[in-house]
């Protein structure tokens, strides 16, 4: 029969696999402080955890509810600024906003929250209800961009998402907003997570979040939106509000990952947000595979180890057999597409296709089974 | 006289300069099954699809349980190119789309299949089940609907036995023969809990068999979930066998209601549509 709280069991085991992650994350630290070599591994499983929420929420929008969306960068950049400008310290802003008389904003959350809850808790709690506001600004945003644009189909919406995220990333450089985003300067000196493990355990909630979405009455709405929009609209699910709810919920982590960005790479500037930025996270969630969340956060660690790590030799023109000049600085991101076409090729519907982890462990057992019928 | 469930008044739908439905009246009433009949491109299904709110009318009004649910006139560009009648009769804008009008009680099904390709039969199924839940998207989340969520599992459950799906639920829905995936988008519109039940050509493509199977389903759920029935259909056994009351549109116009015995012995349908039989 029907198991009655079965999808408690996803928010039971989500919560021990957050926890078991952070733990391993601390021992890794702990391994790589001491090994040679292995700080830049720290970096990149700081990168690839934040890229996995913004793989897993654009993967949200184009795989779960079949909006081609692009605007993810300028989500994360509203995130990234919104986290940078709310929580650098009073006494620092002098410096960071020298050209504008220390900017207009004259608080810090993280500080006010120092103030009464100490010096330990009272930063983090400040900087994690920071990160909230960075998604809530985000996601206003969203709904802001949804109303009119969610009235486009596929490549019409990409396009129109693609030009407002350059809308904002204009806005947040122009010259008269100068005093509250700094202009084109870098924003920096604001507070971080020194550790790999707050990311893990950030990330890891919002992840599960969207899995419990995706697989509640509304997951599935959203992916018969994606199936059928004419059956879906017919069979009663109102098509406005479910892609408005989508959109919203995506650009929500979109921005709360800008917000984690701006952590990992301790100083934003707005020019970095380019719609290269988004390229890569959809690709990302093709690699993975469009309408898979495991897919999306084992591609987003590949793509960063990959690009940012195991291919780095290549770059070492040290390496160079004699002779040859081959290896340079830049060759590396040669080799990777190159890699990146590989995969796609072989796996034309991503690395997971539509499945998720668990999915494969049960098809195995499946098979293993009627194996076992069979002798 | 049992009570009203739909009532369409003077409707017109005019694409351009082409009126596809021309002051279409039509009324069906509580526990009937109603069938529409006509030739190829006579207007049946745009009929369908202004009932259902995927079109807006040009001119008219439709009533549903009593309410009216659907009315429009021609403005704007319309109201010189108007072709139709009772122009004027009409003044107000009533334009739900189809999603709020599936939540009113009526649910159909499409004549070229329209099930949700990645999805299991069962799935179908429960996401048509969506439109009656109550919770949001955070109750939703963190499961704090379990009690609505499980209930409803149970009533698709329910429901797949009944239209004899059970043994395929979760296999995917395009891995089912033909026949059967017009079943289940039959449980599908069943889900959504209508009392009135729009099927458009239900029987397209089925064999002789088939028909028959289904002609027996049809006026089965009739029975068990107290539904009124509006179909479209070209199989004349199945539409002589169950329908209460027949309508013929030819060119958009009605050109003939009554019961299954007055059709086919009228004459301007049979010139239009039926035909004469070759041995007679």
């Amino acid at each position: 029969m029907i198991k009655k709280r079965s999808d408690l069991k996803t928010i039971v085991i989500g919560m021990i696999l957050i926890a078991v992650l952070a733990v391993i994350s601390v021992g890794l630290e702990g391994v790589a402080k001491n090994v040679k070599g292995l700080s830049i591994m720290m970096a990149v499983m700081k990168k690839g955890t934040v890229y996995a929420l913004l793989a897993v929420s654009m993967n949200l929008l184009n795989g779960f509810t079949g909006l081609f969306s692009l605007g993810q960068a300028g989500f994360m950049l509203v995130g990234a600024y919104t986290y940078a400008i709310l929580s650098i310290p009073v006494a620092k802003r002098a410096g960071v906003y020298q050209y504008y008389d220390g900017g207009i904003v004259n608080f810090s959350i993280p500080e006010i929250f120092s103030g009464f809850l100490g010096d330990t808790i009272g930063p983090v709690v400040g900087m994690l209800l920071t990160l909230l506001i960075c998604g809530v600004l985000a996601a206003f945003l969203g709904w802001l961009i949804g109303l009119p644009a969610l009235r486009l189909k596929s490549d019409y919406l990409a396009i129109a998402t693609l030009g407002f995220a350059e809308i904002i990333r204009t806005f947040i450089q122009y010259e008269s907003f100068a005093p509250l985003t700094n202009g084109s300067n870098t924003l920096r000196q604001y507070p971080t997570f020194k550790h790999l493990y707050p990311y893990v355990i950030v990330v890891g909630l919002c992840i599960l979040f969207i899995v419990l979405l995706v697989n509640s009455t509304y997951g599935r709405a959203f992916k018969a939106i994606r199936d059928d929009e004419i059956a879906a609209e017919a069979m009663g699910i109102d098509l406005a509000k479910h892609k408005m709810l989508a959109f919203v919920t995506s650009s929500f982590f979109a921005g709360l990952g800008g917000g984690l960005m701006a952590m990992y790479m301790s100083s934003v500037q707005a020019k970095g947000f380019t719609s290269a930025m988004t390229y890569e996270i959809l690709l990302m969630v093709v690699i993975g595979g469009i309408g898979s969340i495991s897919g999306s956060i084992i591609a987003a660690f590949l793509f960063i180890g990959c690009s940012e790590w195991w291919l780095r030799f290549l770059d070492d023109s040290a390496n160079n057999i004699a002779g040859m000049k081959l290896l340079a600085p830049g060759f590396r991101m040669v080799v990777f597409s190159v890699v990146i076409m590989i995969i796609v090729l072989f796996f034309r519907r991503g690395i997971m296709g539509d499945k998720e982890l668990p999915d494969l462990f049960k098809r195995r057992g499946k098979k293993a089974g009627k194996e076992a019928v069979g002798e | 006289m049992s009570k009203n469930v739909l009532r369409i008044d003077n409707v017109t739908m005019q694409f351009g300069g082409v009126v596809a439905v021309d002051n279409l009246n039509l009324e069906i009433n509580e526990g009937e099954i109603v069938a529409l009949i006509g030739p190829n491109g006579a207007g049946k299904t745009t009929a369908f699809n202004v009932v259902t709110g995927v079109y807006q009318p040009t001119n008219g009004a439709v009533w549903f349980n009593g309410e009216k649910i659907i009315e429009n006139h021609p403005h704007g560009k319309m109201k010189k190119m108007y072709k139709g009648e009772c122009a004027g009769a009409y003044t107000k804008v009533i334009a739900p789309t189809p999603d709020k009008i599936t939540k009113m009680g009526m649910a159909r099904t499409f004549q070229n299949i329209r099930l949700w390709k990645s999805q299991t039969v069962f799935d179908n199924v429960l996401i048509a089940k969506h439109c009656r839940a109550h919770s949001n998207l955070f109750s939703a989340a963190f499961r704090l609907n379990w009690k609505e969520e499980a209930r409803q599992r149970e009533e698709v459950l329910e429901l797949l036995k009944i239209v004899g799906l059970e043994d395929v639920k979760d296999e995917l829905a395009t891995s089912l023969p033909y026949g059967k995936q017009r079943r289940l988008e039959i449980a599908r519109a069943l889900a959504a809990e209508p009392t009135l039940l729009l099927l458009d050509e239900p029987a397209a493509g089925m064999n002789p068999q088939e028909t028959d199977e289904l002609t027996a389903f049809i006026g089965e759920i009739r029975d068990k979930f107290n539904l009124t029935i509006f179909l479209i259909e070209h199989h004349m056994n199945l539409v002589m066998g169950i329908s209460d009351r027949i309508y013929v549109l030819d060119f958009g116009k009605l050109i003939a209601e009554g019961t299954p015995a007055e059709i086919q012995n009228n004459q301007r349908v049979i010139d239009a549509y039926l035909g004469v039989d070759e041995d007679a």
